[in-house]
């Protein structure tokens, strides 16, 4: 197992970048060759046009975004962007796999089911983005989307970026730190906005948990995972030890932690070979 | 040279997973797997990883195009669907590899057919002591109840989301201020 947290060799100073798009703050650390170069700057720059359109369309906020003008049955999907159908296929999977407690078809107040797709635009859009920066030669990233991050790493001597996982229950304080080298870091919780992971299931508020923190290769699946594990409440440990490989920790709503290791538990024969 | 093994070793498997990934579920990903079998068998020129990924080194490219050309042409064989069609059914497929001391595989593809996408592959190879290695993420260290931001030397935070509004409070925001 990995243990190797304390900083190593020489990182760099790291260069710091923060914009708003979304209706969250988008964070970069930078170090390495383009940390401060104008090739950074300018790659940083396409990950927020990438990130601001895919607000324009996918934004449940916007009357007039793509998706809720599908929604009220003004656009059909073949008149919709090419992201929206890739970004629907991803939500029946993700609705699949967790056995339906996650969605993104969400009742609003009156009952009525909503397409909301921001559950899993996150945490792809912000993936595809940082392709813009692992472009970058001889240059490490992590960059955040309120709090969901993708890490990159070139040089395997180069110290792992030092994640913090924040207390679900001591907002402002942390819980874990997690050293990352390459792959993507989500958590999901009630911290910041109040009751907001729905149990699809039942259309109500899941409970039991207090933040679910998933660590993977990709932040698209980290992020429908994380949010998928919280949104099963209780179950949130025993679903996630279930999926493939998938790293997390899990803190209770009495500030007990679940840690599982995604090394650990061997896939299911059924998933493994999956071929013929 | 042990790393490219290990490349090796890692990206066959990671694209074997793909072959199979959810073919019980819908029928689109299987032809996915299959055109990008007929790619490598076509001699990985028009391979599709090179044409978006953006990201690894040349190396790193190099060493995924060949062994999914020679991954595929190993076991395309029992699920050979018509290439023509199975070529008009992938609009993209993006490779995107990095790799470490512990090799973690980070490989993100998405392949569109008409309307439907089955996006990124994100199973680990597992099953030996190596691939256990190159499948290994650290576990979550827990600290001290109140350890803050500043005294845990950490890069970034990982919360619940952080809106906008609430951000001037967080301490992500004094990171990043420390920083600029």
């Amino acid at each position: 197992m990995i243990t190797d947290v304390a900083p190593g060799p020489d990182t760099g100073r790291v260069h710091r970048h923060v914009e708003h798009v979304m209706g969250m703050p988008i964070s970069l650390a930078l170090r390495g060759s383009h940390a401060d170069t104008a090739v950074g700057r300018r790659a940083w720059a396409s990950v927020m046009d990438q990130l601001r359109e895919v607000d324009r369309v996918f934004s449940t906020y916007r009357h007039d975004s793509v998706v809720n003008r599908l929604d009220r049955g003004e656009l059909t999907v073949d008149q919709c962007p090419r992201d929206v159908p890739e970004v629907l296929a991803l939500g029946r999977v993700a609705e699949d796999e967790s056995g339906g407690a996650f969605s993104i078809w969400l009742p609003d107040d009156n009952g009525r089911r909503r397409l909301d797709p921001s559950g899993i635009v996150k945490g792809w859009a912000v993936q595809r983005a940082s392709r813009e920066l692992s472009a970058l030669d001889d240059t490490d990233f992590s960059l955040s989307a309120g709090g969901d991050m993708v890490c990159h790493t070139t040089d395997p001597d180069r110290a792992p970026w030092r994640i913090g996982i924040e207390h679900p229950l001591h907002p402002g304080t942390l819980i874990a730190v997690v050293p990352v080298r390459s792959g993507a870091v989500a958590t999901s919780g009630a911290a910041h906005r109040g009751q907001h992971i729905i149990d699809a299931r039942t259309g109500r508020p899941a409970r039991g948990v207090a933040s679910v923190t998933v660590i993977g290769p990709s932040l698209t699946w980290a992020d429908i995972d994380a949010t998928a594990a919280y949104a099963h409440g209780r179950e949130a440990a025993d679903w996630l030890r279930a999926r493939i490989g998938r790293t997390a920790l899990v803190v209770w709503p009495d500030a007990t932690t679940t840690i599982i290791d995604g090394a650990a538990h061997p896939v299911p024969a059924s998933q493994a070979r999956p071929m013929g | 040279m042990k790393r490219i093994v290990l490349w090796l070793a890692s990206t066959a498997t990671v694209l074997v997973l793909l072959f199979g990934y959810r073919t019980s579920t819908n029928a689109t990903p299987l032809s996915a797997g299959a055109s990008i079998a007929s790619a490598g068998r076509a001699g990985a020129t028009s391979a599709a990883p090179s044409s978006t990924s953006s990201s690894g080194t040349s190396t790193a490219a190099d060493a995924s195009t060949a062994a999914g050309a020679s991954t595929a042409a190993a076991s395309a064989s029992p699920s050979s669907t018509s290439p023509a069609a199975a070529a008009a059914a992938t609009t993209s497929y993006t490779g995107s590899v990095a790799q470490t001391r512990w090799g973690p595989v980070q490989v993100d593809i998405t392949v569109s057919a008409g309307h439907i996408s089955a996006v990124d592959v994100v199973q680990y190879p597992q099953g030996n002591g190596r691939d256990q290695q190159i499948n290994a993420y650290a576990l979550p260290i827990l600290v001290q109840d109140t350890l803050n931001a500043q005294s845990a030397k950490i890069d970034m935070v990982s919360g619940a989301t952080v809106t906008s509004n609430g951000y001037v409070q967080s301490l992500q925001s004094a990171l990043d201020q420390a920083g600029l």
